[in-house]
């Protein structure tokens, strides 16, 4: 357990990601020499505070395949994702008050969904299947002349499954419905295309590709045109869509982010991808009883979600201190609770406690997988063998067959 | 969340890790918790002709909070008559190892176990509860 | 080429150089504040330790610190935040106040910006007899004249009528002594880079009792009050920012002589320039200057053409050039003719002088264009 003190290893990058040198190379003179208001529009310090902004503009509309006119900046992904469907709904509810979403969706959007419903919107949650996947018939089915908006993630935060995106647009376009994607996981990680998926507006964050926290971006498609109801509001920045005085540096930061993963996505994912196939295939090869959570082909580079049968997942979060993984989504794991993801996916309560999250990502090494391999297994093998389940399952007991007293 | 020293040895260096032949007479097995909970508890006890636990083992599926409890207990209840055993508390439990609020249901788990022990034990050999519940 | 001069801090501060240095070491942290592992932790004690320097700052409770992108979002969670409440609030707020809630309403100001109290028991008063909840929004200086409000008695009605109070202080802060125990409020709004911090960062800070309905939601963040995760470098620049606030105000008489300075030299040499509520309790460092038949604009631009910065008004509008709606609650004359030099710590007595300077040559152009105009 000690042999690993010296330098902790991240491999948490679904959680967030370190930020790229480059990155902060580009935002460092805007936190200093060019401290314009951005909107101070009369004065040459204001105007080259703009003309930052909007070459960022430029990098984020131009990852996702959209004209800058049609981004927006705000606070983080979260955010986007409240504007979208609060914003959506408060300006389309009138006659059509129904929304569509998934039952694995972030909590940043079931919140915002269930909130709408308090209020009096219709939403419906679809289930996923077992592979973590959208059923496309049961989309179909849910959509009626009432709904306006249909919210569907494009990578999976806790189980990296990427959704059948080209195939949701086609389905919501056809029906005269508004494709929402909160596409936080998947800026820079899959190569995405508004108009080729028929997506109308797509949820961005910057620290999720390497870029600040604090800084996100929401795609509002113009033609045809999606109005929104603005959420925050004074002052009239971001086309009256989202106030508040514009954040230059974090805004380079985003524009450079996405410009950087624009350059080396391609190249990134393959070695990342191999990175992960290697990593697997080392847990699968020492271990048995696990498995990984999520379909394995449509699946996201830089994503491990695995269940190591029998052994709890906080207890194996201790014994591997210097690895910084995570043992469900970084906003619920200090709750006891078991992910809701996994449940929904119809995982077992007992494998979904016993789950790890491993984010790989670009500074992430071959040496620091196999470091993390090592301590991982080592600590799985010797809290079995502290486990009564693991006990029982090489005596041949069925853990179903006993009543347990459900505390 | 911070964890206090002596929680972090029981879990890093678990006493009294293992099982005993649950079919013994002498022994008894106490099985509590679920796994859908995230925590599942095995204690035994080795108990000797005169009453007295001569040897405990545990194993346990749960947090780090959960192994350390465990551990702990199994130290605690050697050499004590069943009924003191029976008489441990689980604040004596979550005070020693100083646990933090959310991991209290730990200490009530171990408390539960080693009772489910005891009470193994006395339906084995006949005797009444009574003695444990004293 | 001489360095321009920047006299717009009230639009935005230049960023402070130990906030700066902040910011920076906060990037290069990796986890997310939310994280258990050490990473998350690392984070999680940044922003808890800004939470704490915020909080100091308006001697408020850290735990009742909730972080936003900004003074806009906080004054907006302020002003929707609380469940079935009316809102009263002045006219002279800043928009992300008054847009807040279109339905609140107004407190009139009289001729020298300052709220009329009477106005506000009479409206409290109606409130009360209609049985509704109320909430009173005022902010502590205005960011166009500078005027200073008097919250603590609006707060002291606020109570006296049971309605909670809000202050938007974003102005306020470093400028004069900001206390949430003496001011008597129940939330108040901060901004990082109004004071040398980081833009897209904020604060609304709560009293205790203040039970808050989450804009954004998602994440469970800052307690259930404001989801999404945590811009970590940035609530360090907040943070370290909010340490030196102290020392901002010991500034200020500096500050204020400087802009005395600015104002009794321009009044001297043209005797037609109005000063908005120069004879009002206002910021030391902020001068609203209205020079008759000359827009806001005009001026503006012509400044900044000789390299100096400053504002014709709120620096929100997104060029979109429209009167001021404060001056013309005031009630003042040609509110359209108006500019806002704004100073701060960094100021200069030379840049005072050169100010003066271009100001006067602007002003001399335009009497002589009029004067040509008038002879042909």
């Amino acid at each position: 357990m000690n042999e690993l003190k010296a330098k902790p290893i991240y491999l948490d990058y679904q959680a967030t990601t370190p930020t790229d040198p480059r990155v902060v190379d580009a935002m460092l003179p805007y936190f200093y020499e060019k401290f314009g208001n951005a909107h101070s529009r009369n004065h040459s310090f204001g105007w080259e505070a703009e003309d930052a902004i909007e070459l960022a503009r430029g990098q984020v509309a131009t990852i996702i395949g959209a004209s800058p006119k049609e981004v927006i900046f705000t606070s983080g992904a979260t955010e986007s994702n409240n504007l979208a469907l609060k914003g959506v709904m408060k300006f389309y509810g009138k006659k059509k008050p129904h929304l569509i979403t998934t039952v694995t969706e972030h909590k940043c959007v079931l919140d915002s969904a269930r909130h709408l419903e308090q209020e009096g919107y219709k939403v419906t949650y679809l289930p996923v299947q077992q592979n973590g996947l959208v059923d496309l018939e049961q989309l179909k089915a849910a959509i009626t002349d009432e709904t306006a908006l249909v919210s569907i993630m494009a990578v999976h935060n806790e189980i990296g499954v990427i959704q059948p995106l080209k195939e949701i647009g086609e389905i919501c376009r056809e029906r005269g419905v508004f494709f929402h994607c909160d596409a936080a996981q998947a800026v820079g990680k899959i190569p995405l295309d508004v108009n080729d998926m028929k997506i109308d507006l797509m949820s961005i964050s910057g620290h999720k590709i390497y870029g600040p926290k604090g800084v996100g971006a929401l795609f509002v498609r113009r033609r045809p045109r999606v109005r929104v109801v603005a959420q925050i509001t004074g002052g009239g920045q971001e086309r009256g869509m989202r106030s508040g005085t514009l954040p230059t540096p974090l805004i380079v930061g985003l524009g450079k982010a996405c410009d950087i993963a624009l350059n080396e996505m391609a190249e990134e994912n393959a070695r990342i991808m191999e990175l992960r196939n290697y990593t697997l295939n080392r847990f699968r090869e020492r271990l048995a009883d696990i498995y990984l959570n999520g379909d394995e082909e449509n699946r996201v580079a830089g994503n491990l979600n695995i269940s190591f049968a029998y052994v709890e997942g906080e207890s194996l979060l201790m014994g591997i201190k210097n690895i910084a993984v995570s043992s469900g989504s970084a906003c619920t794991s200090a709750s006891l609770e078991p992910s809701y993801v996994l449940r929904a996916l119809g995982v077992d309560e007992e494998l979904a406690h016993t789950s790890l999250r491993i984010g790989i990502g670009r500074f992430t090494t071959r040496e620091e997988l196999d470091q993390a391999v090592d301590a991982i297994c080592n600590e799985v093998e010797r809290l079995r063998e502290m486990s009564p389940l693991w006990e029982m399952a090489q005596e041949g007991i069925d853990i179903k067959s006993i009543e347990w007293a459900e505390h | 969340m911070a964890y206090s020293e002596k929680l972090l040895d029981h879990y890093e260096n678990p006493r009294n890790v293992g099982s005993f032949d649950k079919n013994e007479t002498a022994v008894g097995t106490g099985l509590v918790g679920a796994p859908a909970c995230g925590d599942v508890m095995k204690l035994q006890i080795r108990v000797s002709a005169d009453g007295i636990i001569e040897d405990a083992k545990f194993k346990t599926f749960g947090c780090g909070s959960a192994i350390a409890s465990s551990s702990l207990i199994t130290e605690w209840v050697k050499g004590k008559t069943i009924a003191e055993a029976g008489a441990i508390k689980n604040s004596q439990i979550a005070e020693e190892l100083a646990l933090p609020p959310v991991k209290i249901h730990c200490s009530i788990l171990a408390e539960d176990a080693i009772k489910a022990a005891i009470s193994d034990y006395n339906t084995k050999n006949g005797k009444a509860e009574v003695e444990a519940a004293e | 080429m001489k360095q321009p001069v920047y006299l717009d801090y009230n639009a935005s501060a230049p960023m402070n150089a130990t906030a700066r240095d902040a910011v920076v070491a906060a990037l290069d942290v990796a986890g997310n504040p939310s994280s258990v592992h050490g990473a998350g932790r690392d984070a999680r004690k940044i922003v808890d330790r800004a939470r704490r320097q915020v909080a100091d700052m308006v001697g408020g409770d850290p735990e009742r610190v909730i972080f936003t992108s900004g003074g806009t979002e906080a004054n907006n969670l302020a002003l929707n935040g609380l469940e079935d409440v009316v809102v009263l609030t002045s006219a002279i707020e800043h928009p992300s106040v008054i847009e807040a809630r279109h339905d609140a309403r107004r407190i009139a100001v009289n001729a020298n910006g300052v709220i009329d109290l009477g106005a506000l028991e009479d409206m409290l008063r109606v409130c009360r007899e209609a049985g509704e909840k109320v909430l009173v929004s005022v902010m502590l200086a205005n960011n166009e004249t500078g005027v200073i409000q008097p919250v603590a008695q609006a707060a002291l009605l606020a109570r006296e009528y049971g309605a909670k109070i809000h202050c938007d202080a974003v102005q306020a802060v470093g400028r004069v002594p900001v206390d949430m125990g003496r001011l008597l409020v129940d939330m108040v709004s901060v901004s990082a880079h109004k004071i040398g911090g980081p833009k897209g960062v904020g604060a609304l800070v709560i009293a205790p009792g203040v039970m808050l309905v989450p804009q954004i939601r998602g994440g469970g963040q800052e307690k259930y009050r404001r989801g999404g995760t945590e811009n970590v470098a940035g609530i360090a620049g907040f943070g370290a920012a909010a340490a030196l606030v102290d020392g901002k105000l010991a500034n200020i008489d500096d500050i204020t002589a400087k802009r005395d300075r600015l104002e009794n030299e321009i009044l001297a040499s043209a005797p037609e320039v109005v000063i908005a509520s120069r004879d009002t309790a206002r910021l030391g460092n902020t001068s609203c200057l209205i020079l008759p038949g000359m827009p806001g604009e005009t001026q503006v631009m012509a400044m900044d053409l000789a390299g100096v910065a400053i504002s014709s008004g709120s620096a929100c509008s997104s060029g979109k050039v429209r009167e001021s709606h404060v001056l013309k609650e005031m009630g003042v004359a040609e509110p359209g003719s108006a500019i806002r030099v704004s100073l701060g710590s960094e100021t200069t007595n030379e840049e005072i002088d050169m100010f003066i300077r271009v100001w006067s040559r602007m002003r001399g152009n335009a009497e002589r264009k009029k004067l040509a105009r008038n002879a042909a």
